[in-house]
C-alpha cells in the first residue's frame, strides 16, 4: 500500500490553515493536531524512503515538464524531519504564549507557513522553489510584523525588502535559465547546461538571491533587527527553519547545476563568506546587551559553518556535516529562542546583566537555553558535535587548516557567548523585578527541542544512513 | 543476557540516574535525596567491587554504542580505567555523606546534588573510555558539568571564577578535540590499545605525531593544572568545600591527568613515545610544576588557596611518573594517582572543617585548633605528612617508586627534583601543623556556629569522611605490599602495559 504522505505533508497544513481562518475557534486544537499529525506523516515518508529508496509523485498524473513534480530524497527528509520538531514545539509554545486575539492571527499564517516550508522541501523544479520561497517569505513577514510594536514593524519592513529582492532576483535567474536551456527541472537542466553567458548570470543572480535570504554575512544587515523583535515562537521559527529553506536550494542548485562548473573559486568565496559570518556574527553576539540579538546574532554565525561545506565538497563528509548542522542547528536555536521568550516574558525584559538568578527561579527555561548552548558550541554530546567532527575531519583530511582553525575559534567565541548568558543567570542583579509565571507548556517546548538537540547526538548514524537515501550529495537529485 | 556488556553503562547510569532524578526533586525533600544519593553511590561501589573481582578473573567488560559510522562510543574496564573507577566511587560516597553535613541548611542543594551527581558520572566515564573519542565526550560533560558547581554561590566573584575555569577549559579541550580528530585522519582508528596504536605508523606521519602528541598534552595539562596552565585552579577555589574536594582528588584534575597516561601509554604507547624523544619534555614540564606549584604554595595565606597550589604540584607527580621511561616510575605515577587522591581529600575535608565549624580560612588564624578540633587536625596532620612523603603513609610509597623509576630511567636530576619538592611540601605545611597543635588558642574563633558536644568537635557527617580517609592513608601505606593496594593493581597495569602480560 502506498499512502502518500508527501502530498500529505503540504495538504494537511494548506486546510488545516483554511479552518483555521474560518473558525478560529477550534483553530488551536487544529493547529496542535495538524501538527503531530505532519510529524507522522514525516515519520511515515521516512519508512517509505528507507523501504522504496527515493519518491517521485507528478501531481494529477501531469510529468514533467509539463505538470507539478514532488520528489523527496535524504536531504529533503533530513529538513522535512527539521520542519517537523520545530513545527510541534513551536505550536504547543505558541498555544500559551499568545493571547486570544494575536493567536487569531497567528495560527492560519504559521500553518501556511509550514505548508509552504514542506512543499519547498518536496520541489523538484526551479519554478515550484520560487513559488513556495515566495509564499514562506510572505507569510514569515507577516508573522515577523504579528506583534505590531514600532521595532517589529521596522524589523518586518527591512525583512520584507529583503526577502522580496531575494525572490526576485532569484526569480531572474530562474527566467535566464529557462530561457538559455529550455526547462525548470533541474533533472533536465543538469543534463543541458553549459558555462555559456546566461548560466553564468544566472548563477550570480540565483546565488545572491539566496544568500540574501539564507542572511550569510555581509548580506546579513537584515536578520538581527527581524529576528529579534519578533514575538519569540517566530523567531524560533524564522532563525531555525525559514533561513534553512533558502540554504536548501542552493544546496540543491550548487550540487546539481552550479557546482561542477563554478568551480573552485566560488566555493573559496563561499567559504571566505562563511568565515566572516562565523567570526563576525559571534563577536557581535559576544557584544550585545540583550538575550534575544544575542541568539539573532548567533544565527548569523552558525549559517556560516554550512558555508565552510562549499570549500570542502571534495570530502562526501563536508556535506553530511551540513546536512546535520541544519538539523542540530534549527533544533538548538528554536530551543534557545523559547527559552529567551521564557525569560523575557519571566522578567519582563531581556537584558543579560540583569538575568536575576533565572537558574534558580525558571530552572527548565535555563536548563533549555544551556543544553541548546552546548550543542551550538559543538559540544559533546549533541547534534552541533557529531556536525562540528564531520566537518573538522573534512577539513583536515584536505589540509584545510585555516578552516579547522576558524571551526574550533567559532566554537570557543559560541562559549563564550552563551556562557555569558548562563553566568548572569546564577547571579542576583542590582534591580530584582517582579516576575510574570512562564506556563508550563512553553518551558517543556523549549526543554524538550533543546534535549532533542542533544540526543541527534546519538542518533549520527541512523541519520546519516537515511541521508543516503537516493545519493542527494552524489550528482543525483530531483 | 550478557551481564559482561552491561556492567560498566550501569556504572555510569548508578550516579546519572539518581542525579537526573534530584534536579526535579523540590528542596524540601531532604529525605528522599539523601537515600538517592546514598542508595546511587553504594550502587556504584557494589558494581565496581563486582568488576574488580570480575578483571583480576580475566572477564572483559566492555559496551560499545555507534555514534558515528565508523566510531563508536565505548566503556570498558581494563584495569587502568578501574584503578581511576575504584578511586573514583569510594571517594565519592565520602564526599557525598560529608556534601550531605556541610551543605545542612544552605540553599539550591537539589541543584548542587544533580550536579554533582552528574560530574561524577563525566569522571567515571573518563575513567572508562574505551576510546579517544568516548574520552573526549566525558571529557567535555566533566567540563559542563562541573561550572554550576563552581559558581554555585551565585556571587559576582563566583561568576568571574567560572568564567576563567571555562576560558582554561574549553581553550584546552578545543586543543584535545583537534588533535583527536587529526589523528582520526591520519590513522582511522582511536582505540585505546595496551601498548599503544601508533608504533606501526610510517616514519612520514613522524612529525605530525609529535605535534599531535603536543595538542593532546596541551589539552589535557590544562585540567591536570599543568605550569603554565594552571590559573584556572586556584580561583575556582571559591566553589563549596564539598567540590573543591572532588575537583581535587577525583574528578577534574585527575581526568586531565588520567588522560595523560591514557595518550602515552595506551595512544602513543610508552616505547613509541620514548622513540619520539616526547618523554623528556614532558618530565621536565611535569618537574616544573611540581617545583613552580610548591613555591606559590609557600605564600598563600588562604588554606584552601595553599592546599590548590599543592594540587598543583602533587597531581603532576603523576605526569612524571609516566613520563619516566621504565616500569618503575611508572608504578609510581599510578599509584600516586589514588595516592594523591586520599591525602587531597583529605585535606579539602579537613579545610571545610575549619571553615564550616570555626569560621576559619586563613592559616593566620588556625592557631590552636588542634585542640580544639584534635581529630580533624589529626586527619590533616596525616594527610599533610603524607604529602611530604613521610614513612608509614602512601606518600612515601609513591615517593619511593618515583625516585626508583628515576634512577632506573638514568634521569638524576628527577631526584633531586623530588627531593626539592619534599623540602617545600614540609615548608608549607609543617608551619601549619605547628601552628594548630603547638600555638594557643585564641580567645574566640573568626565565626564558631558549630558548638562542640563531647568529643563530637562538630558536625559527625563532617568528621567521619576526613577520618575514613586519613586512615586509608596510613593503610595504603603500611599495607602497599598485600595484594589488594593500590600499589599491586599499578605493577598489575605496569606488568600488561610494558610486557603485555595477561592474568
Amino acid at each position: 500500500m502506498d499512502i502518500p504522505w508527501a502530498v500529505m505533508l503540504i495538504v494537511l497544513p494548506l486546510a488545516a490553515g483554511l479552518m483555521a481562518f474560518v473558525w478560529p475557534r477550534v483553530a488551536q486544537t487544529l493547529v496542535l493536531c495538524c501538527s503531530l499529525a505532519i510529524a507522522l506523516a514525516v515519520a511515515g515518508l521516512a519508512l517509505q524512503l528507507w523501504h522504496h529508496g527515493v519518491f517521485h509523485h507528478a501531481l494529477g498524473g501531469w510529468e514533467a515538464p509539463l505538470g507539478i513534480g514532488l520528489y523527496a530524497d535524504g536531504l529533503s527528509l533530513v529538513l522535512l524531519t527539521a520542519t517537523a520538531l520545530v513545527g510541534m514545539g513551536v505550536s504547543v509554545y505558541a498555544s500559551a504564549y499568545f493571547t486570544l486575539d494575536d493567536a487569531h492571527h497567528f495560527w492560519p499564517i504559521w500553518l501556511f507557513l509550514l505548508a509552504a516550508l514542506n512543499a519547498l522541501f518536496l520541489s523538484a523544479d526551479l519554478f515550484n522553489l520560487y513559488v513556495t520561497l515566495e509564499l514562506m517569505g510572505l507569510a514569515a513577514v507577516a508573522l515577523t510584523a504579528l506583534s505590531g510594536g514600532r521595532d517589529a514593524l521596522a524589523g518586518a519592513v527591512r525583512y520584507l525588502f529583503a526577502t522580496l529582492s531575494g525572490s526576485l532576483a532569484y526569480l531572474l535567474g530562474v527566467a535566464l535559465l529557462y530561457h538559455a536551456f529550455g526547462s525548470v527541472d533541474m533533472a533536465t537542466l543538469a543534463g543541458r547546461m553549459t558555462p555559456v553567458p546566461a548560466a553564468w548570470a544566472a548563477l550570480g543572480l540565483m546565488s545572491a538571491g539566496l544568500l540574501l535570504k539564507t542572511a550569510l554575512f555581509p548580506l546579513h544587515f537584515w536578520l538581527p533587527p527581524a529576528h529579534a523583535s519578533a514575538p519569540s515562537p517566530v523567531s524560533a521559527v524564522l532563525s531555525a527553519l525559514v533561513i534553512k529553506a533558502s540554504f536548501y536550494i542552493l544546496l540543491r542548485l550548487w550540487i546539481m547545476l552550479f557546482g561542477p562548473f563554478a568551480g573552485d573559486g566560488v566555493a573559496a568565496l563561499l567559504g571566505g563568506m562563511g568565515t566572516a559570518a562565523i567570526v563576525w556574527g559571534s563577536v557581535q553576539a559576544l557584544r550585545q546587551t540583550r538575550l534575544k540579538l544575542l541568539v539573532a546574532y548567533s544565527t548569523v554565525a552558525q549559517i556560516g559553518y554550512l558555508f565552510l561545506a562549499f570549500p570542502l565538497a571534495a570530502a562526501a563528509a563536508a556535506w553530511n556535516a551540513a546536512a546535520v548542522l541544519v538539523l542540530s542547528h534549527a533544533l538548538a536555536k528554536s530551543a534557545m529562542f523559547l527559552a529567551a521568550g521564557n525569560l523575557l516574558h519571566f522578567g519582563g525584559h531581556d537584558r543579560i546583566a540583569d538575568l536575576d538568578r533565572v537558574v534558580q527561579r525558571l530552572p527548565l527555561s535555563a536548563f533549555a537555553f544551556a543544553l541548546a548552548g552546548v550543542s551550538l558550541m559543538g559540544l559533546p554530546p549533541s547534534g552541533g558535535f557529531i556536525g562540528k567532527w564531520l566537518l573538522l575531519e573534512a577539513a583536515l583530511a584536505q589540509g584545510r587548516w585555516d578552516l579547522a582553525a576558524v571551526m574550533l575559534l567559532g566554537g570557543l567565541l559560541a562559549a563564550a557567548y552563551v556562557f555569558k548568558v548562563l553566568g548572569h543567570a546564577f547571579t542576583q542583579a542590582a534591580v530584582t523585578h517582579e516576575p510574570t509565571a512562564v506556563p508550563a507548556r512553553m518551558e517543556w517546548a523549549a526543554l524538550l527541542l533543546a534535549c532533542s538537540a542533544i540526543l541527534l547526538g546519538f542518533t549520527a548514524t541512523p541519520l546519516l544512513s537515511l541521508l543516503e537515501i537516493g545519493a542527494p550529495f552524489g550528482g543525483s537529485g530531483p | 543476557m550478557n551481564w559482561d556488556a552491561w556492567l560498566p553503562p550501569l556504572v555510569v547510569l548508578s550516579s546519572l540516574l539518581p542525579g537526573l532524578i534530584i534536579f526535579v526533586l523540590p528542596e524540601e525533600r531532604v529525605g528522599l535525596r539523601t537515600v538517592l544519593n546514598v542508595t546511587g553511590a553504594v550502587a556504584k561501589l557494589l558494581l565496581v567491587g563486582w568488576m574488580l573481582w570480575g578483571v583480576a578473573q580475566g572477564h572483559h567488560y566492555e559496551a560499545r554504542l555507534a555514534l558515528l559510522p565508523d566510531i563508536e562510543l565505548v566503556l570498558r574496564a581494563d584495569p587502568l580505567a578501574l584503578l581511576f573507577v575504584t578511586l573514583s566511587a569510594v571517594l565519592w560516597l565520602l564526599t557525598t555523606v560529608y556534601a550531605i553535613g556541610y551543605l545542612e541548611a544552605s540553599p539550591h542543594r537539589s541543584r548542587f546534588f544533580g550536579f554533582f551527581s552528574l560530574c561524577v558520572t563525566a569522571a567515571i566515564g573518563v575513567a572508562l573510555a574505551g576510546n579517544l573519542l568516548t574520552f573526549l565526550v566525558f571529557y567535555e560533560l566533566l567540563t559542563l558539568t562541573t561550572y554550576p558547581l563552581v559558581v554555585h554561590r551565585g556571587t559576582e566573584a563566583a561568576r568571574k571564577a567560572g568564567q576563567t575555569y571555562l576560558i582554561y577549559t574549553l581553550a584546552g579541550g578545543t586543543l584535545l578535540l583537534l588533535g583527536t580528530v587529526w589523528l582520526y585522519t591520519l590513522t582511522g582508528t582511536l582505540e585505546f590499545t595496551e601498548g599503544g596504536f601508533l608504533h606501526t605508523m610510517d616514519a612520514a606521519h613522524h612529525r605530525s605525531l609529535i605535534v599531535i602528541f603536543i595538542l593532546l598534552i596541551v589539552g589535557l595539562g590544562v585540567k591536570a593544572a599543568l605550569v603554565p596552565l594552571h590559573g584556572w585552579l586556584p580561583k575556582a577555589m571559591v566553589a563549596p568545600a564539598p567540590v573543591s574536594a572532588l575537583l581535587h582528588a577525583v574528578a577534574v584534575v585527575k581526568a586531565g591527568a588520567f588522560g595523560i597516561v591514557r595518550v602515552v601509554y595506551d595512544v602513543y604507547g610508552v616505547e613509541f613515545a620514548q622513540r619520539l624523544n616526547l618523554l623528556t619534555p614532558l618530565a621536565v614540564a611535569a618537574a616544573v610544576t611540581i617545583i613552580w606549584g610548591s613555591l606559590r604554595a609557600l605564600f598563600q595565606d588562604d588554606l584552601k588557596k595553599r592546599l590548590a597550589y599543592s594540587t598543583v604540584s602533587q597531581v603532576s607527580y603523576i605526569a612524571l611518573g609516566v613520563a619516566l621511561f621504565g616500569p618503575v616510575g611508572t608504578i609510581g605515577g599510578l599509584v600516586h594517582l589514588v595516592h594523591q587522591g586520599i591525602m587531597k581529600i583529605t585535606l579539602f575535608f579537613c579545610a571545610g572543617n575549619y571553615a564550616e565549624t570555626l569560621g576559619i580560612h586563613k592559616i593566620s588564624e588556625m592557631n590552636g585548633a588542634g585542640r580544639r578540633m584534635p581529630l580533624t587536625t589529626l586527619a590533616f596532620s596525616i594527610a599533610a605528612l603524607g604529602m611530604m612523603g613521610a614513612p608509614l603513609t602512601a606518600g612515601a610509597v609513591s615517593k619511593a617508586w618515583l625516585v626508583e623509576g628515576a634512577t632506573a630511567a638514568h634521569m638524576p636530576w628527577v631526584v633531586w627534583v623530588l627531593w626539592t619538592s619534599s623540602l617545600l611540601n614540609a615548608a608549607y605545611f609543617l608551619p601549619i601543623l605547628w601552628r594548630t597543635w603547638f600555638r594557643p588558642m585564641p580567645g574566640a574563633w573568626p565565626d564558631e556556629h558549630i558548638p562542640a558536644r563531647r568529643w563530637r568537635e562538630t558536625v559527625w557527617l563532617l568528621l567521619l569522611p576526613p577520618l575514613v580517609t586519613a586512615a586509608a592513608t596510613l593503610v595504603a601505606g603500611i599495607y602497599a605490599d598485600t595484594a589488594i593496594s593500590p600499589l599491586a593493581w599499578a605493577q598489575l597495569i605496569t606488568d600488561r602495559e610494558y610486557f603485555r602480560a595477561t592474568p
